[in-house]
Formats: structure tokens, C-alpha cells, sequence
């Protein structure tokens, strides 16, 4: 596999000089793999929303490089909005920021401005709201018209569209009641099923991570506190708790299991696997299976 | 970015200037405006620049912030000096073509520098060392007589206040809402000003819809709390002129008329 | 305990722009609740549950039947104040409650606007924020704080008004995890410690299952109305209504269903470990 997107020894620090200086990013060095689905946890203000919007060029490094497809960014400063086309970043609450007079040409915006034809751009509407599961009548409908899940939709379309090489979404599911949630979730692991494109979820919502991503990373106080797959962070429970994170509450209840004298023997953390644990223990102690 | 407005801007401290009674502050501020421009002479506007200064020193307002307020201005004191240089008829000092600098009009220009500047320095004073939140409560409540004519004075004042509460959340939403549309391409620094202007488009409208829906949701809210208007609200913090405030206010009548009288005599 | 808040048989129709009658937002609930009660209103979006939040305090009224608060009838113009007064709400966004520029400020809002002379003003403010932990932060610029410290203050804004009841529509709905649990633990306390009535509308599985009583709301009508435990036993059903059980009680029902005697209610991860445990050592 090869390496979609790197930063390297990367800081970032706000306001230097004035009274409000502050390292957002200290030093901090990633690596993502091509077609990855990747997760980043971390407390609002421990430096993850500077970090992914290093990734699109957005923010500048104080010190430290930014490689997309092993390219630096800011080798030609004069080609930095490039980035962007090739890293789509998704806001918290992306549909504040839905403009135009129907859906189909708020989604279009991303396309024309990358200077795409009438045609492809056309194409590339339809596609990403297919990959949202939008139905095509709501392409004539005013955006201020549909309901806030479906301008949510129409917010993450709008960067589908762009046919981004990593795709990095920043509390997709934030405010949405369990059904949309779900809805959004798995529209997103269809895309990366089927593209292949790489993903990365920004989340503190342990049970969304759990569900998705097969590689996590968390931020901490401006810096890399772990990184592995599900099982491994969620292993550390102890660690996240003193840092003020969690886990998945099903987790949590295998560790209060842990505490009362019944030990499962391996890392929990979906409700699948852990009726599957529950369920071969009972069956072991019986004799059957 | 944004942020970065000195002119106008308000320093906390806690001295006498800053507590004096806002309503004592801008009628000094206006009675001095009035004062600036009648006098004429080399002593009134000594005496004026005296009392600044000393004022400034009172309020602990570091001269650099001060100066930093002139800067903007440096633009037009320079283009009046020149005018009324060039301009004044009197005793001719050089002339180049058509060009001639008087003597009288090198007096002129210096005074009209020395007021703008004292002028500038005056009311920077008066915004530097009372909060914009105080400022409101003081015009409210002198203009609140008016209130009586039907002017809606208290509903302006409330307007003010909430205004000054949103900018700096108006602030940060403009920030996320321009990298929202950079993250899709926009492009806000380049091109010409038709090209400017219509990028512009994508922040605008979703920060205008956005601010029709604070405004109706705080409205709700505002009625959830009783809010019905009009001057019979008490306040958390009212006016009230203390001993210090009308002492303050009595010696600034007597110098500001001391400096009116002196200016007055030149005449 | 006496009763606070009665629905009688209510409906409501948002209108199209067009002015005709869209379907009912609230198709026919009849509900009571008593002073003191902890309530958790749940439902997906657009059951209706921010709907009949804005029907408690008479921000809107009823296109049918009657909402009574304390005796008097939100259709009742000159009671509105008093029913204001008596039933607070604090809605979703932390940012648009919030009008002064200086915390303390906001909090004093309503009592200003009730024309309350400054110094009881002033030891009314200093009583909320005392309750909901924001005293030393009385002089702050409201842009400064974060989301959950936001809505603590909207809080202490109406708790000011001494209400014997507060609604709250989804307010930890735009809140980081920390904010969350504050904001959770804030209510918590002003139900237990003061004894005032709470009216919690929700998604969030595990901030109704603090309530001592759950309405559940789907299409405008009410689907359940229980305890938490009760209503949380019922996985299926609480599918249907778009919702979801906390995974505490997804567990204990998936061994119920591979054929096994299980009690699924189990509401906290201690509860929920115990029955595990048990289910284990039972031969």
C-alpha cells in the first residue's frame, strides 16, 4: 500500500508574539495510507481541528512539512489551492455553509471551481448524490428548503463531488438523532467501500469509531498520544479516561466485567462481538458450543 | 485578521478616568469638541494639549496606543497642513510656479495639525477607557427623555447591546464559514474587483441566513425571558453619579471654560 | 405533588407557505406532569418533540385542545408572563440565548426586565450562577466560553426567575462530550438540590435514562410513557420510533434473543456487567 498523505514533524502555533500565543500542533508526525479508513480522536481544543486543516492547506505550518501524494504542498506556494481539491475536508456542521439556489448548483460549486466542464461537473453532482442517498427530485429544490439532514447531505455531496483522494470529515454525525446518524454512517462506508478513497472520521463519538474506521490515532494537548487499530486504543482505557475521553459503553462494560472477577479474555468493543464472547463462554461452560 | 482594530478599541484599567460615570465622560468629550473648535491662539491650545496629556497620564493609555490611533489619519493631517499652507493668503515664505507657502498659512496649518490631533486624541480617550457596553447605557440614558416623544431610545440601546454582544461570534463565523468555502476551491484573493465581489457571494448569504436565525431564535428566547421592551427594565449595574464623578465633572467645566475664555480673548 | 403541566387532547399544524394545513406536528396528546418530575421527552427528528416543548411555555399555541400551566391557559394573553415565569426554557444553540456582553449581565436579563430594584438583582444572579457552577466566571465576555459553559449560563439565566419549572429542548445537542456531562450534571443537581421540575427533550439514549419518567414521541402522538427501564426494555419497538437502546441494554437483548431468560433493562454499565456475570455463573 501506498502513502496517500504525510506530515512531518509538524507545529503549529497561533498568535506568536502576542499575549495569546499557543502551540495548537507540537511537533506531530503522521502517515496515511492510501485507501485507509482512519480515525481521529481528541477533545475539542487538543489540536485536531488544526491538524486536518493542515492536510488541505488551509492552515500554513509554523515549521514542519505537509506531502499529499508525496508531494510538499508548499513547495509552490502559488499552487496551494491544489490541495484542496485533492484532500476534501468536510466542517462540523457543514450545512451552514450551503448558498446557492438550487441543490444541484451548491454541489456544483466545489466541481466548477476546480475549473471542470459543464458535463463532467454535471456528472460528478449526480454521482456524489448518489453516494448521500439523495433522491435526484431534490436536485431543483432550494437548499433552504430541505430538512437539516438532507442540507447535511448536501454539504458532504458538495466535497464528493470534487472526487477528493482522501476525504477527511470533521463530526459528520454531530446533532443528528440515532436514525440519521446511521444513515450517514453507512452511506460513508459504502463510498469507501466502492471509491476505495481514503477516509478519515474526526470524532469523539467512541461507538462511531468503533464502527467504522480500522486504524485510530489520538490527539492530545497538541500531540500524538496513540495510535493503532480500535482494539488496541480501546485496550487503554485507563489512559483515555485520564485524559477525559472514553470508550464505546460496551467497552466500558467489559472493563467493569474485568473489575467484578470476569475476565472475557479479549478486547470489546462492538455489541456483535462482544454477544459472540458472551455467547461461546456460556456455551464453553456448558460443554457445547 | 479582524481583530486587529486599535482606533475605537477599549483598554480595561481601573483608574479614575476609567470609572468616572460614563455620562460625566461624554459630555466632557463634547463640550471639549465644541471648546477645540472656537479657540484660537498659541496658549489655549497649550493649555488644551496640557490637559490632554495630563489626562492621558491619569488614565494609564500608553502613548504608543495613542500615536497608533493617529496613524490612520496621517493621510488627511498631511493633505490639510499642505492645503491650508498652500492656500492662506499672507506673507509669502517660498513659491515654486504657482505654488506659494505663507507665513500665515504655515501658522494655520500647524494649528489645524495641533487640533485634529488633540481632537483625535480626545475622544480615542473617551473610547479607550469606557467599555462600548457602557458607552450604550450612557447615551440611553441621557437620551432617555426623548422616550417621552415616542423616540424608541431604550429599543436602540438593546439593538446596540446585542450587537456588540454578536461581533465577535459574527467574527468567528465569517472565519469558518470563508475556509468552509475555500475547502470546496473558492478563491478570495485573486482577480479583479467584479471577480472579488462575487466571491464574496458564498460567505455572505450563508452568514446573512445565519444571522436571521440568531436573530429569531434570541428573540424567542429573549420573550421566554420576559423581555417586552420599553424603559420601565431596571438594570444590574445602574448609573449613578458619585461624589468623585460630579467633582471630576465640576473642575473638567472649569478648565475646558478657563480654555474657552483664553481662546476667546485672542479673538 | 401538585400538577404543574396539563395537555388536554392537543393538536398542531405548522401551515405551508401556501397557508394550508401541512400534517400534524402534534396529532392529539393528552399529558399531565407533576412539580418536581424529571421528564425525558424522546423522539426522533420530527416527532414532534420540539414542537410540544415550544407549546409548554406558549411560544406556540395549540391549532386544538388546551395547555394548561399551574391553571391558567397559554391561549391567555395577559398570562403569558406568568406562565413564562413559572415554565423557563433553554433551547439548543448555546450562542443565541445569550444578549449581554458580560456574563452577569445576562444572567440579571429577566429580572431587569421584571423590574426588579439592582440589589436583589444582584443576589439573584449570584444564586444561579452559584447553581450552576459559573459564579467565577460572572464577569466574562460570553464569546470566551465554550459550548457547554454557554448553555450553563443560558441556564443560570432562567433559573434567575426562580421557574418552578425549566424545558429544555436538546441542549447538549451542539456539545462536545465534557459539555454534555456538565450540562447533564447541572440539571441533575437542579432537579435533586432544588426541586425543580425538568423537562428534558432528547435524542441521547443515556441522558434519558437519567430521568425518572421517558415519553417517547413518534408522528405527533406519544408512543410510551414510563419509567426508563420499562421503556428502554422494548428494543424493537424503540426501533421503530427511530430510536435506538443504549448498548447496555443491546447486549442483554441480544442473549435474550439467541433463546436465553434475560431481563433487559439494565440502564448503567455496572447494571448491565452484573447481569452479564450473573447470566455467566448461573449453571
Amino acid at each position: 500500500m501506498s502513502e496517500i498523505l504525510r506530515v512531518e514533524n509538524l507545529t503549529h502555533i497561533y498568535g506568536i508574539g502576542t499575549p495569546f500565543e499557543k502551540t495548537a500542533i507540537d511537533d506531530v508526525t503522521i502517515s496515511v495510507e492510501k485507501g485507509e479508513f482512519l480515525g481521529i480522536i481528541g477533545h475539542t481544543g487538543s489540536g485536531k481541528s488544526t491538524l486536518i486543516q493542515h492536510l488541505n492547506g488551509l492552515l500554513k505550518p509554523t515549521s514542519g512539512k505537509v506531502f499529499v501524494a508525496g508531494k510538499d504542498i508548499w513547495q509552490d506556494p502559488k499552487e496551494i489551492r491544489n490541495a484542496c481539491f485533492k484532500v476534501g475536508l468536510v466542517f462540523q456542521y457543514p450545512e451552514y455553509q450551503l448558498f446557492e439556489e438550487t441543490v444541484f448548483k451548491d454541489i456544483a460549486f466545489g466541481p466548477r471551481n476546480m475549473g471542470l466542464s459543464e458535463d463532467e461537473t454535471e456528472s460528478r453532482v449526480i454521482e456524489a448524490v448518489d453516494f448521500v442517498g439523495l433522491s435526484h427530485d431534490e436536485l431543483k429544490k432550494s437548499p433552504f428548503e430541505i430538512s437539516g439532514g438532507e442540507k447535511r447531505r448536501v454539504a458532504i455531496a458538495g466535497i464528493i463531488a470534487m472526487r477528493p483522494d482522501v476525504l477527511i470529515l470533521d463530526e459528520p454525525t454531530a446533532g443528528l438523532d440515532p436514525y440519521g446518524r446511521d444513515e450517514i454512517l453507512s452511506h460513508l462506508i459504502e463510498y469507501h467501500e466502492s471509491r476505495g478513497t481514503t477516509v478519515m472520521l474526526v470524532t469523539h463519538n467512541m461507538e462511531d469509531m468503533a464502527r467504522t474506521v480500522s486504524r485510530a490515532i489520538v490527539i492530545n494537548q497538541a500531540k500524538v498520544m496513540m495510535s493503532g487499530t480500535p482494539e488496541q486504543v480501546f485496550a487503554r482505557a485507563d489512559e483515555l479516561f485520564e485524559v477525559g475521553l472514553t470508550v464505546p459503553q460496551i467497552t466500558r462494560v467489559f472493563v467493569e466485567l474485568k473489575n467484578k472477577g470476569v475476565d472475557i479474555g479479549r478486547p470489546i468493543y462492538t455489541v456483535e462481538s462482544a454477544k459472540e464472547a458472551i455467547l461461546q463462554r456460556k456455551g464453553g461452560g456448558m460443554g457445547a458450543s | 485578521m479582524l481583530r486587529d482594530i486599535t482606533m475605537g478599541q477599549f483598554f480595561p484599567g481601573d483608574t479614575i478616568v476609567h470609572r468616572l460615570d460614563p455620562r460625566v465622560k461624554i459630555i466632557t468629550a463634547v463640550y471639549f469638541i465644541v471648546v477645540l473648535f472656537i479657540i484660537k491662539g498659541f496658549w489655549a491650545y497649550a493649555l488644551t494639549a496640557a490637559a490632554v496629556m495630563t489626562v492621558v497620564a491619569i488614565s494609564g493609555i500608553k502613548i504608543k496606543f495613542i500615536v497608533k490611533g493617529l496613524k490612520p489619519l496621517l493621510i488627511v493631517l498631511i493633505f490639510t497642513a499642505v492645503l491650508n499652507a498652500l492656500y492662506t493668503p499672507g506673507e509669502i515664505l517660498w513659491q515654486w510656479w504657482i505654488l506659494k507657502v505663507t507665513k500665515e498659512g504655515l501658522i494655520v496649518a500647524a494649528y489645524m495639525i495641533v487640533r485634529i490631533m488633540l481632537l483625535i486624541m480626545g475622544t480615542s480617550l473617551l473610547t479607550y477607557t469606557t467599555s462600548p457596553m457602557k458607552l450604550t447605557d450612557a447615551i440611553e440614558k441621557l437620551l432617555s427623555p426623548l422616550d417621552k416623544i415616542h423616540v424608541p431610545v431604550h429599543e436602540f440601546a438593546m439593538m446596540m447591546t446585542i450587537a456588540l454582544r454578536f461581533i465577535p461570534t459574527l467574527i468567528e463565523e465569517t472565519d469558518k464559514i470563508m475556509n468552509a468555502q475555500k475547502a470546496r476551491g473558492a478563491d478570495f484573493s485573486s482577480g479583479g474587483i467584479m471577480k472579488r465581489a462575487r466571491a464574496l457571494v458564498p460567505i455572505l448569504i450563508p452568514l446573512f441566513i445565519s444571522a436571521f436565525r440568531r436573530a429569531d431564535d434570541l428573540a424567542t428566547a429573549m420573550e421566554c425571558r420576559l423581555y417586552k421592551g420599553g424603559g420601565k427594565r431596571t438594570r444590574l449595574y445602574e448609573l449613578s453619579m458619585t461624589k468623585e464623578d460630579y467633582a471630576v465633572a465640576a473642575i473638567s467645566v472649569i478648565v475646558l471654560t478657563g480654555i474657552l475664555i483664553v481662546g476667546m480673548k485672542v479673538l | 405533588m401538585a400538577e404543574l403541566i396539563r395537555l388536554e387532547d392537543v393538536f398542531f399544524y405548522y401551515h405551508s407557505p401556501e397557508g394550508e394545513e401541512v400534517k400534524p406536528a402534534i396529532d392529539g396528546v393528552t399529558l399531565s406532569i407533576d412539580e418536581g418530575e424529571f421528564v425525558a421527552i424522546l423522539g426522533h427528528n420530527g416527532s414532534g418533540k420540539s414542537t410540544l416543548a415550544k407549546l409548554l411555555n406558549g411560544i406556540i399555541l395549540p391549532s386544538g385542545g388546551d395547555v394548561i400551566v399551574s391553571g391558567m391557559n397559554t391561549k391567555d394573553q395577559d398570562k403569558i408572563y406568568d406562565i413564562r415565569r413559572k415554565v423557563g426554557m433553554v433551547f439548543q444553540n448555546p450562542d443565541n440565548q445569550i444578549v449581554a456582553t458580560v456574563v452577569e449581565e445576562d444572567v440579571a436579563f429577566a429580572l431587569e426586565n421584571l423590574g426588579m430594584p439592582s440589589e436583589e438583582i444582584r443576589e439573584k444572579v449570584d444564586e444561579a450562577l452559584e447553581a450552576v457552577g459559573m459564579y467565577e466566571y460572572r464577569g466574562h465576555a460570553p464569546h470566551l466560553l465554550s459550548g457547554g459553559q454557554k448553555q450553563r449560563v443560558a441556564i443560570a439565566g432562567v433559573i434567575a426567575m426562580k421557574p418552578t419549572c425549566i424545558v429544555l429542548d436538546e441542549p447538549t445537542a451542539m456539545l462536545d462530550p465534557k459539555g454534555r456531562v456538565d450540562v447533564m450534571e447541572t440539571i441533575r443537581n437542579l432537579n435533586k438540590e432544588y426541586g425543580i421540575t425538568i423537562i428534558l427533550i432528547t435524542h441521547h439514549m443515556e441522558e434519558a435514562a437519567e430521568a425518572s419518567r421517558v415519553i417517547v414521541m413518534r408522528r405527533g402522538r406519544i408512543e410510551f410513557d414510563d419509567t426508563p427501564e420499562m421503556v428502554f426494555s422494548k428494543p424493537e419497538e424503540m426501533d421503530d420510533a427511530g430510536l435506538s437502546v443504549p448498548q447496555t441494554v443491546e447486549i442483554l437483548n441480544e442473549i435474550k434473543k439467541a433463546g436465553f431468560d434475560m431481563d433487559i433493562g439494565a440502564l448503567t454499565v455496572d447494571e448491565c456487567a452484573e447481569r452479564i456475570k450473573n447470566f455467566l455463573e448461573e449453571k
